[in-house]
């Protein structure tokens, strides 16, 4: 590997910078009001989004909760057992929450029923169904594109209580998040690395993009080390290969 | 995250006082937990975290340990006293993953190969948390493991950037943190110029995330002379190597 690597070569055949095929299917599940599934070459995730009422966050009493949790399943891969959550695969869940959360994708502010009282609450869950590598871009475009794809119930409060109206309205969506994940074998960058070559790099890192250009999250992974300047060449390849990842959620969601 | 006041004041001014490119006040004391191999604890602003290091040692359990190196585990815990309402003590996810962004960041540093099938232990506990608590708490845990005499190729440093009324400013606090508009906590070794942890939560354009990479770098580069002399104080007995060579 470290040889084709070094000649620009992978041993799926990509050049470095090439990311897998990635497909998108929206509205799988029914019961969900909205759902994903998404496979970015062999690794393949299943989102699902699910809309209830709540009590707010504490210090954010005025904006609807948005909460984001991944669980890897025993499905995926032969060396993953069930049982409570790894780190990585906490990791993995914050990180895509980040990603969504940082880049206010989701108009939360529009999401109150009563102030301090009742908000909306969006729950989205994954299922990664198939694991083999860059989890989280895989994942946080499941959430993306579930999210795109949600239609909210709307709620109305009548004497002091919840009233579902049978009415659904659309997800007040204000930018779309997309993440890109590098990965250092040992001088080369590569994008999108599949399960093979996670298990020899060296460092990983993970960019996100909102649709305005700017950065919103960023977590560096795994135990090796990158140089500032590694660093500064890369945003602009999270944002030029996170534009083509965007345009094809966008042109997905707006036919589905 | 929405801001509802002005952060930095007419003068260029922050919250407490400080100008943008100001850290807060730190303190590293060295070998204050007696049974433990290594161990050190700093103030960073209003956070007190303290660190323990054991090790090397034998791993129980016995089928975690390595042939060829040796294992580093770490554990990032906050006080239930630590925050403003009561944590609850048992470990969420936002400890969880930062126990293992602070492995990471640690490990590069460290000559692990020389302990093969030993463990090394890393605690650390936040007393009081105030913004910023993950990059005190490596910024400690690479002094406690220099305490520990552990063979390391370069310390780990670090500190936080962030942006606050769209401008960049160093080593941001609590209410910043909070109210901000960016966070990005950076770890990086000095000698060997890599960074060992990256992350961002917030917006920035390109050009003010550069800006922000290199801030936090500088502080980076501050804190590293705080934690040598610390270690020149427990170790020499004076702060620079100058006097030393002059008694």
């Amino acid at each position: 590997m470290w040889d084709a690597i070094s000649n620009g070569k992978r041993l799926d055949g990509r050049n470095l910078d090439e990311l897998r095929t990635l497909n998108i299917e929206l509205g799988i599940i029914k019961k969900a009001n909205g759902s994903a599934r998404v496979s970015l070459g062999n690794s393949e995730v299943v989102a699902g989004v699910k809309v209830e009422t709540g009590e707010p966050f504490e210090g954010l009493e005025n904006k609807g909760a948005l909460i984001v949790s991944a669980e890897v399943l025993p499905t995926a891969s032969p060396f993953i057992e069930p049982g409570p959550p790894d780190e990585e695969t906490v990791e993995l869940a914050r990180v895509v929450d980040r990603g969504v959360r940082e880049s206010e994708m989701i108009d939360l502010d529009k999401l109150a029923l009563i102030p301090g009282e009742i908000v909306y609450t969006i729950f989205v869950d994954c299922s990664i169904t198939n694991a083999d590598g860059n989890l989280f871009d895989c994942t946080s475009y499941a959430v993306v594109s579930a999210l795109m794809s949600c239609k909210l119930p709307v709620f109305e409060i009548q004497d002091n209580k919840v009233i579902d109206t049978g009415a659904i309205k659309s997800t007040p969506i204000t930018t779309i998040p997309v993440s890109i994940t590098a990965a250092r074998i040992r001088d080369s960058i590569i994008l999108d690395p599949t399960a093979e070559e996670e298990a020899c790099m060296d460092a990983r890192i993970t960019i996100t993009t909102n649709s305005d250009n700017n950065f919103t999250a960023v977590q560096k992974g795994a135990t090796g080390t990158f140089t500032s300047e590694q660093i500064k060449n890369l945003l602009d390849t999270a944002r030029v290969k996170g534009e083509e990842v965007r345009s094809k959620i966008k042109e997905t969601t707006r036919i589905g | 995250m929405t801001q509802t006041r002005n952060l930095i004041d007419a003068r260029g001014l922050r919250t407490d006082g400080r100008t943008p490119d100001e850290l807060r006040e730190i303190k590293i004391q060295i070998g204050v937990v007696k049974n433990a191999d290594g161990s050190a604890f700093i103030e960073f602003g209003n956070n007190k975290i303290i660190v323990a290091v054991y090790g090397p040692r034998e791993v129980h359990p016995k089928h975690m340990a390595l042939p060829d190196r040796c294992v580093l585990r770490c554990r990032y815990h906050m006080s239930p006293f630590s925050t403003d309402t009561r944590k609850n003590p048992a470990p969420s996810r936002r400890e969880v993953e930062i126990s293992k962004v602070m492995r990471e960041s640690l490990e590069p540093a460290l000559m692990l190969e020389d302990y093969p099938r030993a463990a090394i232990d890393v605690f650390v506990e936040v007393l009081q948390a105030d913004g910023g608590s993950r990059c005190a708490g490596i910024t400690a845990a690479s002094v406690a493991l220099a305490d520990a005499g552990i063979n390391m190729r370069d310390i780990v440093t670090a500190c936080a950037a962030g942006k606050v009324d769209e401008r960049i400013v160093l080593d941001i606090n609590d209410t910043e943190d909070k109210e901000g508009g960016a966070d990005m906590p950076v770890a990086y070794m000095p000698h060997l110029n890599q960074i060992t942890l990256l992350q961002l939560d917030g917006i920035l354009s390109s050009d003010q995330f550069k800006e922000c990479l290199d801030k936090a770098l500088n502080g980076c580069k501050l804190i590293y002379e705080i934690q040598r002399s610390a270690l020149m104080k427990k170790y020499f007995g004076s702060e620079s190597e100058e006097i030393r060579d002059e008694q």
